[in-house]
């Protein structure tokens, strides 16, 4: 971060780009589940199946069916075994399809990382994939960078399309926060001095495409605790039904072991043991669709528990730079001449704020640009960490004629040490202005020998649009919002309370950010915080998700587990919420597989007992036509359930910033009560069809 | 006065009478439980048992000493009704058989109370009262310590210590169970319940005949087996005994104490992890099942079909006369939701559907509202998996009391949730595979049969107790059978609550904010009782349907 200890210059932050204001939805292409086909049907291996408890139980089920039905054919039991190896392809087409998707994006990845020859500084040529840490190599326009590194030399203008899919180009230079580059990315202009940080296999580009292929996809905390609860209903089930069998045959009505296999089937959790993979991997590529990379699915998860949001102010809360608001005369002097001295101090002020003050006093005061025959006899004086000032010497006939702007501290000494004496008011526009969460910069001018204050320009800090709303949504979600800014805590105040965050840290260093985040965590809570620096890095470590900029530096990358190919900080609140929307997906899905097992007890009970005791005959609320026709109804519809939520489990649940209660409110009604229901009247369907198939009905 | 207000009148004070007692008991059990200070006679039992009582416990070594405590008072259970006929006291009874002393030791010690023998004519004094009585203080105690130790899991932080077992076993007996016992003991005296030490008064009857009346200390145990949810009757026929039970009022008193405590405790829970509204949400979900499960069993027994029954009064087959059919549906519903099992009224007499109701009650894994402290942490893993759910979609890393839901907690609910009906099933399931042990069964063939069994093994791996009737279950098989899930049923869920309540006392407390999930709200509550139902229903109902409800339908 870069902390900001004088108006003057602003910090070269990342251009703000408007992110989409909500989770974008991954649409699903119809064919490809027809591409996918052979991909599922190779993940028929059971050594690949054991990884999913749930499934490897149907496949199991599946063979045991094919097995006896082979023995003692029947149409309905040919049609049921049918059925069940439909159920295990479509959950491997589910995960196929997302898989599929992830290596699409790789494959364009992988065509950034065609083999380059590195020169390096001493002259000789190795291979790219020979690379070592530490080689300094170099490149000039019309190059490849051959791997990822850090720029110690020289200033250019680099294409990083192939990563980043922006084809605007980006200035990478040594020292300071843009300073890294990524291998596979194109130097445009210029010639700069790489050193290489990362070993050949390792760079970000092929660490990005392992992931978006979903190679190096472990299963996620909170992904393995939803499978081991899946796996325990699945125990559970497996004895209901395997113990059903002795009853059975007290009952006199003993049953076909596909029929067990096929109540069996219809309890466990399929639907979710089926999409379960799905969801995580469609979860990642959404937040590789908002450009961001996450170097594991576990951060991804924390994403969706953040408690408390580090914002740093410049670029994310506020527009990156302040403006000339205002123009503020003191000692009886006018506005115009105010403004004619801001205006003649700002012109060779090419920082963001000394172009807005030409643009104020042009549009306020009709000020235009200076003849060249005015600016002749004018000498600038650049803005130094030590005058804390910028300003401009004219030399014109009457005498000289000196103007100063800068920090109100140092022109009023300035003042001071040239004879003048400035007078009380000058303080108090000052802090008015500060208190109002706005810089005042104080212009002054010598003339004849004395100095004198002419007036303050009040610059403001922009607050983005539509910032307000989002932190209220926050808070809405629980989430507690932290603004860090160099500022004073006068202007620190005035800017939160406009933004409305919930706390600000001013005059903040990054020991201070370290300390506010370690104080949050002792507390229990879990904070997200952005960064680009390479005194971000501790924090970004810290943080239990924390998002590098692309543009930042390649310790900050390392450092965080999160990396913002936009280098936009307002992204942070997209990711909580691809975070949360990817649990959501989860736990809706899996009410809705568990509500959906009473359906499928009211098909298939009776359909197996109603032979024996007809008072089990009144609860075929449903009506189905047949035994076989229930049964075969009940399988059908876990199968193409299954189908049918292929594209919420990619796309994920609608999720709206809300409060937990009413967000457990709206999905139980939607995912709980709907699961009740649905399947009782989709299975009444499907028996409407299947009674027709002659044998069946 | 009519029957329906009769029940009506009863269900109003049984629910007024526990409102009465749920704060002052409550708050007396939260402060007995977490209090500083030692009574000079627990200091006493410290050093003689040799425990330092400042000595917090891992839970590793909080459930070995529990274990520990466990299979020594198996084995003492055991050694005295094999030995009784050589103790004083015996009444002239002969030694118990190896088969039966094991499920009676195994059925006491684990609160369960399953009696396959007939009280008056199997133990004799000395053996009920240093043994099974002894034990139905202690293993109730051992109910309130797991729940304490879980408890304070979710109220530490960053600990690997639970408690000490011994200081909490201590503290349940001498503070809670005993005085609560004592003033109930006096008052079921008072209300003429038989409390002596005589070996049975020969009387000649009307006719000439003679007949032995056995007396014995049965107030004192009857205040007990209540209080502690202990549910052993001291005669066979239990609180149907006019012994055990004269009246009305004492089997009004009888529903009342078997639900103090489990109810009461809802209290303790809220107070000690410092949220009161969460023990009433809990208390709710409770509630809920039970009320529910009375006016659904009640409108069986009532409304049962066919002319003839109701002109004979079928329904009041297997019920007390003194009692009617409203108090027997109230006092089945409470002893089975309780894991009480005494009885006032024979279970297998109710309606078809009616019996599936207690057993699906006993199924919901004794929650609504649960043994003594068995009910709290039973209901409290339910509630982790209600939490679960609906943190996911809520879209956050699920978190109940402060303390985070992650795989590790999931993996013991899970395991503890697939114990009991795996249990039950795999049990039952062997019970009907072979001729020999179908043939225990009073109705073999019918679908009542079935009931028999599965109401057998649904109350031993509950610990509930209570028997079905008609199942002779007094055979090796179902001995052994029985004992080992009574076992199972009880001692591996211990291991697994325990297991939990180390792992969250490691956790560092995560705090509340808007984006928790309210765990007070009704929108909860419903969701707990709807997991509760919905994970015992599914569980059951195929075999449900081939016993009660192929009956009743």
């Amino acid at each position: 971060m870069t902390i900001q200890t004088h108006p003057e210059p602003s910090s070269p932050g990342p251009t703000p780009t408007e992110a989409p204001n909500r989770v974008a939805a991954g649409l699903l292409d119809p064919t490809m589940l027809l591409t996918s086909l052979p991909d599922a049907a190779r993940k028929l291996d059971p050594r690949v199946m054991f990884h999913n408890p749930v499934m490897f139980v149907v496949e199991i089920g599946a063979v045991l069916s094919t097995v006896t039905v082979l023995t003692g054919p029947s149409a309905f039991a040919w049609i049921v075994v049918i059925w069940l190896w439909l159920t295990v392809l479509f959950a491997n087409l589910a995960e196929a399809v997302a898989e599929g998707r992830g290596k699409a994006q790789a494959a364009t990845l992988r065509r950034a990382k065609t083999e380059t020859v590195a020169h390096l500084l001493d002259g000789t040529e190795v291979p790219a994939p020979q690379l070592k840490v530490g080689d300094r190599v170099v490149v000039v326009a019309g190059q490849v960078i051959p791997g990822d590194g850090d720029v110690v030399e020289g200033v250019a203008s680099v294409d990083e399309s192939a990563i980043t899919g922006e084809s605007a180009p980006v200035i990478r230079e040594s020292g300071g926060d843009r300073s890294s580059v990524t291998g596979g990315t194109k130097v445009l202009s210029d010639r700069i001095v790489v050193e290489i940080t990362a070993k050949p296999g390792e760079s970000f580009i092929d660490r990005m495409i392992a992931l978006v292929e979903g190679a190096s996809r472990q299963k996620t905390p909170n992904e393995i605790a939803l499978n081991i609860l899946l796996a325990s209903l699945t125990i559970v089930f497996l004895a209901a039904t395997a113990t059903l069998q002795p009853f059975a045959v007290y009952a006199g009505a003993e049953q076909a072991v596909v029929v067990l296999v096929a109540l069996l089937v219809c309890l466990i959790p399929t639907t979710i043991g089926a999409l379960l993979s799905a969801i995580g991997i469609a979860g990642m590529d959404r937040l590789v669709q908002h450009n961001v990379l996450a170097m594991s699915g576990r951060a991804v998860e924390a994403a969706g528990d953040v408690d408390t949001l580090l914002l740093d102010k410049t670029g994310t809360i506020t527009l990156g730079n302040r403006q000339a608001h205002e123009l503020i005369p003191v000692g009886g002097g006018t506005a115009e001449s105010l403004a004619d001295a801001a205006q003649l101090s700002s012109l060779a002020d090419e920082t963001p704020e000394g172009r807005s003050i030409v643009v104020l006093t042009k549009r306020g005061y009709g000020l235009r640009e200076r003849s060249d025959g005015e600016l002749s006899r004018m000498s600038f004086v650049p803005f130094t960490a030590e005058t804390r000032m910028s300003g401009v010497d004219l030399h014109d006939q009457g005498g000289d004629r000196q103007i100063r702007k800068g920090a109100a501290s140092a022109v009023m000494k300035w003042v001071r040490d040239n004879g003048g004496h400035p007078t009380g008011e000058v303080g108090q526009t000052v802090d008015a202005i500060a208190a109002s969460g706005g810089t005042p910069l104080v212009v002054a001018e010598r003339a004849g020998g004395r100095a004198r204050a002419l007036g303050v320009i009040h610059l403001k800090d922009v607050v983005k649009s539509g910032m307000r709303e989002r932190f209220d949504e926050m808070r809405r979600m629980g989430i507690r919002t932290v603004m860090i800014t160099g500022d004073n805590p006068l202007t620190a105040r005035a800017i939160a309370e406009e933004a409305g965050v919930d706390d600000f840290l001013a005059e903040a260093t990054p020991e201070d950010k370290m300390a506010l985040i370690r104080k949050e965590q002792e507390g229990g809570r879990l904070v997200a915080m952005t960064g680009d620096g390479t005194n971000d890095a501790p924090a970004l470590a810290q943080a239990d998700v924390g998002v590098a900029m692309n543009s930042g530096t390649s310790s900050a990358k390392e450092a965080g587990n999160m990396v913002d190919l936009d280098s936009n900080p307002t992204k942070l609140i997209e990711i909580v919420e691809i975070g949360k929307q990817l649990l959501i997906t989860r736990g809706a899905l899996t009410t809705f597989s568990i509500a959906n097992d009473v359906a499928k007890y009211f098909a298939i009970i009776p359909a197996m007992f109603g032979g024996v005791y007809a008072g089990l005959d009144k609860l075929n609320v449903m009506r189905l036509d047949s035994p076989e026709s229930a049964i075969l109804s009940a399988v059908i519809f876990n199968a193409l359930i299954i189908l049918a939520l292929v594209p919420l489990a990619l796309r994920g649940v609608r999720y709206r910033p809300s409060s937990a209660s009413e967000m457990l409110g709206r999905n139980l009604a939607i995912y709980g009560l709907g699961g009740i229901v649905a399947p009782f009247v989709g299975i009444k369907i499907l028996d409407l069809l299947v009674s027709q198939i002659p044998g069946i009905g | 006065m009519s029957d329906t207000s009769a029940g009506l009148l009863q269900a109003g004070a049984l629910i007024a009478a526990l409102a009465l007692c749920y704060r002052p008991l409550g708050g007396y059990m939260a402060r007995a439980l977490s209090s500083e200070h030692d009574l000079r006679v627990e200091r006493v039992v410290y050093r003689l048992v040799g425990v330092d009582r400042k000595a917090d416990q891992r839970w590793t070594v909080y459930a070995v000493s529990l274990l520990g405590f466990s299979l020594a008072s198996v084995v003492l259970l055991y050694v005295l009704q094999r030995v009784q006929s050589g103790l004083p006291l015996s009444v002239g009874l002969a030694g118990v058989d190896p088969a039966l002393a094991f499920n009676t030791a195994a059925s006491f010690a684990t609160n369960t109370n399953w009696q396959d023998y007939s009280g008056e004519a199997t133990m004799g004094h000395l053996t009920q009262m240093a043994g099974l009585a002894v034990q139905n203080f202690v293993s109730a105690a051992v109910g309130i310590a797991v729940a304490v130790a879980l408890l304070r899991g979710f109220t530490r932080s960053s600990t690997d210590r639970v408690g000490n077992f011994w200081v909490d076993l201590t503290r349940s007996v001498v503070r809670i169970l005993l005085p609560l016992s004592i003033v109930a003991a006096v008052a079921l005296i008072l209300m003429g319940v038989v409390q002596n030490l005589s070996s049975g008064t020969d009387v000649t009857t009307l006719v000439g005949g003679h007949q032995t009346i056995p007396g014995g200390p049965a107030a004192s145990q009857e205040a007990i087996k209540e209080l502690g949810t202990n549910g052993g009757g001291f005669y066979n026929a239990n609180s149907a005994h006019p012994f055990e039970s004269p009246n009305p009022l004492s089997n009004f008193f009888e529903n009342f104490l078997l639900l103090l405590i489990p109810v009461a405790f809802t209290r303790t829970f809220g107070i000690l992890v410092g949220d009161k509204r969460q023990g009433y949400a809990v208390l709710a979900a409770m509630g809920v099942i039970w009320a529910s499960l009375v006016v659904a069993v009640t409108a069986l027994e009532v409304n049962l079909d066919g002319s003839a029954l109701q002109a004979a009064g079928a329904a009041m087959e297997g019920k007390e006369t003194r009692f009617g059919e409203w108090a027997s549906a109230m006092f089945a519903v409470s002893t089975t939701g309780t894991s009480t099992g005494a009885v006032d009224s024979f279970h297998s007499s109710f309606s078809g559907v009616g019996g599936g109701l207690l057993i699906f009650n006993m199924g919901l894994g004794e929650v609504a509202p649960g043994g003594v402290g068995s009910g709290l942490y039973g209901i409290l893993m339910l509630a982790i998996l209600a939490v679960f759910v609906a943190g996911l979609m809520v879209g956050r890393t699920p978190e109940y009391l402060g303390k985070k839901i992650t795989s590790r907690e999931m993996k013991l609910v899970s395991l503890n949730v697939l114990t009991m009906p795996v249990v039950v099933l795999v049990g039952t399931a062997i019970a009907m595979s072979f001729t020999s042990t179908r043939a225990s069964m009073l109705s073999g063939g019918t679908p009542h049969g079935l009931s028999e069994v599965l109401y057998a093994f649904t109350s031993a791996t509950n610990n509930n107790g209570s028997a079905f009737a008609g199942l002779s279950a007094n055979t090796t098989f179902y001995n052994v059978a029985l004992g080992l899930c009574m076992l199972i049923g009880r001692f591996v869920p211990i291991v697994l609550v325990l297991a939990l309540a180390g792992s969250l006392a490691r956790q560092q407390s995560v705090p509340r904010t808007g984006g928790t999930l309210a765990t007070h709200t009704p929108l909860f509550v419903g969701l707990l009782v709807g997991v509760t139902v919905i994970v015992a229903g599914l569980t059951f109902f195929p075999v449900l349907s081939l016993g009660p409800l192929a009956e009743g339908l």
